[in-house]
């Protein structure tokens, strides 16, 4: 019951911040918004596997720009889809890579399963780069449309407001999962493997569904982007910078909780978006990696732990 | 041949993850940053002083060592003490990766950087067998590298104690040592073989900030083959996959080779983690 409240209060977050985006008339808004709520979904993705697990997922572009591919191939195919159903075939390649991944790897230490996903964003990366259908190296053009489907408004408003959804989605997922059964399990994991195994949690069965759900939601968190950005080729898709974000906004917000992420993905995403448009877009990335660092030896708790003593 | 010879120089970049990830148990993925950094600073001794790039490298020795004891310092201190090396460390290494790889981008751009040797351009020839000088010196000095590594390793106190330490941390505190102290000298160690090897990547091919990423898949899954640790296993480990890349580059061309060391990384997780010489 606490779950529905919950998300009905996050519908309503939703919708009187659609509400002031339109008030204020630009479509900078927009844009900038956009990436900011992209990054709720990636970091609240992530943390479901690092935050609640305990391991760390590299490979966050590679699922990301699974997703974001798997819209370009049905654009090509079936380009009467609409966004939604991309999304959810974008989710659900992510997904079924994220288990494919994880049948192999979770049953070792987490430290094999990291630098298996940091290989595999590379590896992804060759397979499209050598893959013509999709542009390969030279990239694919995506024609934007120009209104939005459902309502009147820039198709960027559409966008929008769908990664808004999706954002309430994510967090009220993660949210649920925390206070669940599920969740305890993936706090037993993280706290001490071994002891969960023995006490008869089926630890890796709740990895693979951690990893399932985290690589689904960030596919759907990258399929809308080719809309996005009209063009997309291997080596933005794949931009190193998508997994530094994703990382930095969990450690930096404090992975323990829903909130956490949330907290970090908003902080750290505006302030990306102000230092992009007033110093430049590499030194706003080197902020972000000396945050990374910053945080993690001075205040490993992030900053919900400064609240909860 | 070719890929033997780059085997060798793989053998080079991988050893000081062997020594670090392997002996030590510390995920540094930031250390293929390292090595690039070493490439650079071979560059710049080589295009503004005019040094050789691998003579350079080695004066550098004690610099990239220091460098390596006072990253050791760090992650002792906020991680290992506290207990919780695994995550915070991981990430700690990743943010220094991209901290390293972005300043390296802003001071140096993202072309393409050369040297300029006497051993670059030709070739010596044995009847049908080419040897380019640029990847047989390298191959020279990454077994120099090595067997000296090897040397200390089993040879001096130091080098026992980093072994020791690599066997059995707690037994080496019940004793009465010091792992910290090891521990950092043997990180200082693996930082130092960076300085060699970057200055060897960079006269094999041009360099640029970002790939050290693509070194990534290639060195953990050299170390994992190897059997983690251990500098004979590493050695063939890296000649396996040097071979294989070069087949793979030939028959189906270079742009699927970073696939290779991915395939053999995977199919070594999921059939023997233990590598293919490891004990148990």
């Amino acid at each position: 019951m606490r779950n529905a409240y919950f998300i009905l209060a996050a519908l309503a977050v939703a919708a009187v911040t659609f509400a002031v985006a339109r008030s204020i008339d630009n479509a900078y808004v927009f844009f900038a918004g956009y990436v900011v709520l992209q990054y709720i979904v990636l970091a609240t993705a992530w943390n479901i596997l690092g935050g609640f697990c305990g391991y760390v997922n590299f490979g966050i572009a590679a699922f990301f720009a699974l997703g974001a591919y798997t819209t370009v191939v049905l654009h090509k195919t079936m380009p009467f889809l609409p966004l939604p159903a991309m999304m959810l075939a974008g989710g659900v390649v992510s997904g079924l890579i994220g288990l494919g991944m994880g049948y192999l790897t979770l049953r070792l230490r987490g430290t094999f399963f990291s630098i298996a996903t940091l290989a595999m964003a590379v590896v992804a990366q060759t397979m499209i780069t050598n893959w013509n259908f999709v542009g390969g190296s030279r990239g694919a053009y995506i024609i934007r449309p120009a209104d939005s489907p459902i309502f009147s408004g820039d198709y960027i408003q559409y966008l929008f407001v769908v990664m808004l959804a999706l954002s309430v989605i994510s967090v009220s997922l993660a949210r649920a999962i925390q206070f669940s059964r599920l969740g305890f399990g993936f706090s037993a994991i993280r706290d001490d493997e071994g002891a969960a195994e023995a006490s008869g949690v089926p630890t890796l069965k709740l990895k693979l569904i951690a990893t399932a759900l985290s690589g689904g939601l960030m596919g759907m968190a990258g399929a809308p982007l080719p809309y996005y950005v009209t063009y997309l080729d291997p080596a933005s898709g794949f931009s190193l910078s998508y997994a530094v974000n994703t990382i930095a906004m969990p450690l930096i917000g404090g992975t323990a909780t829903w909130l956490g992420p949330l907290i970090g993905a908003i902080l750290l995403g505006t302030l990306q978006q102000v230092a992009t448009v007033t110093i430049s877009s590499a030194l706003s990335l080197l902020l972000v990696g000396v945050l990374l660092v910053t945080f993690v030896i001075a205040a490993p708790k992030g900053i919900v732990g400064w609240f909860k003593k | 041949m070719s890929g033997l010879l780059l085997g060798g120089f793989y053998a080079a970049v991988t050893i000081g993850v062997s020594i670090s990830f392997g002996m030590l148990d510390i995920v540094n993925i930031a250390h293929p940053a390292f090595i690039i950094l070493g490439s650079y600073t071979a560059y710049i001794a080589n295009s503004v002083f005019g040094f050789d790039p691998i003579l350079s490298s080695i004066v550098l020795l004690p610099a990239f060592y220091l460098l390596g004891m006072a990253i050791y310092h760090i992650y002792d201190v906020s991680f290992e003490r506290r207990g919780d090396a695994s995550i915070r460390g991981l990430a700690f290494f990743f943010g220094v990766l991209f901290i390293t790889e972005v300043t390296l981008v802003l001071v140096f751009g993202v072309d393409y950087r050369l040297v300029d040797a006497p051993y670059i351009g030709p070739s010596l020839h044995f009847g049908p067998i080419d040897l380019p000088l640029r990847l047989l010196v390298p191959f020279l000095v990454s077994c120099a590298l090595i067997g000296s590594l090897q040397l200390f390793m089993s040879y001096t106190f130091l080098g026992r104690a980093v072994q020791a330490v690599a066997q059995d941390p707690m037994a080496l505190r019940l004793m009465g040592a010091n792992p910290s102290k090891i521990k950092r000298i043997a990180f200082g160690l693996s930082i130092a073989s960076c300085s060699v090897a970057g200055a060897i990547l960079i006269i094999i091919q041009p360099v640029e900030p970002s790939i050290a990423r693509d070194y990534i898949g290639r060195i953990f899954a050299i170390c994992v083959m190897g059997g983690l640790g251990s500098f004979s296993g590493t050695i063939i480990a890296a000649i396996i996959l040097g071979v294989m890349e070069s087949l793979t580059s030939t028959f189906y061309g270079p742009s699927w080779s970073p696939a290779v060391a991915f395939g053999f990384l995977l199919i070594t997780l999921a059939v023997r983690p233990s590598g293919l010489f490891g004990r148990t």
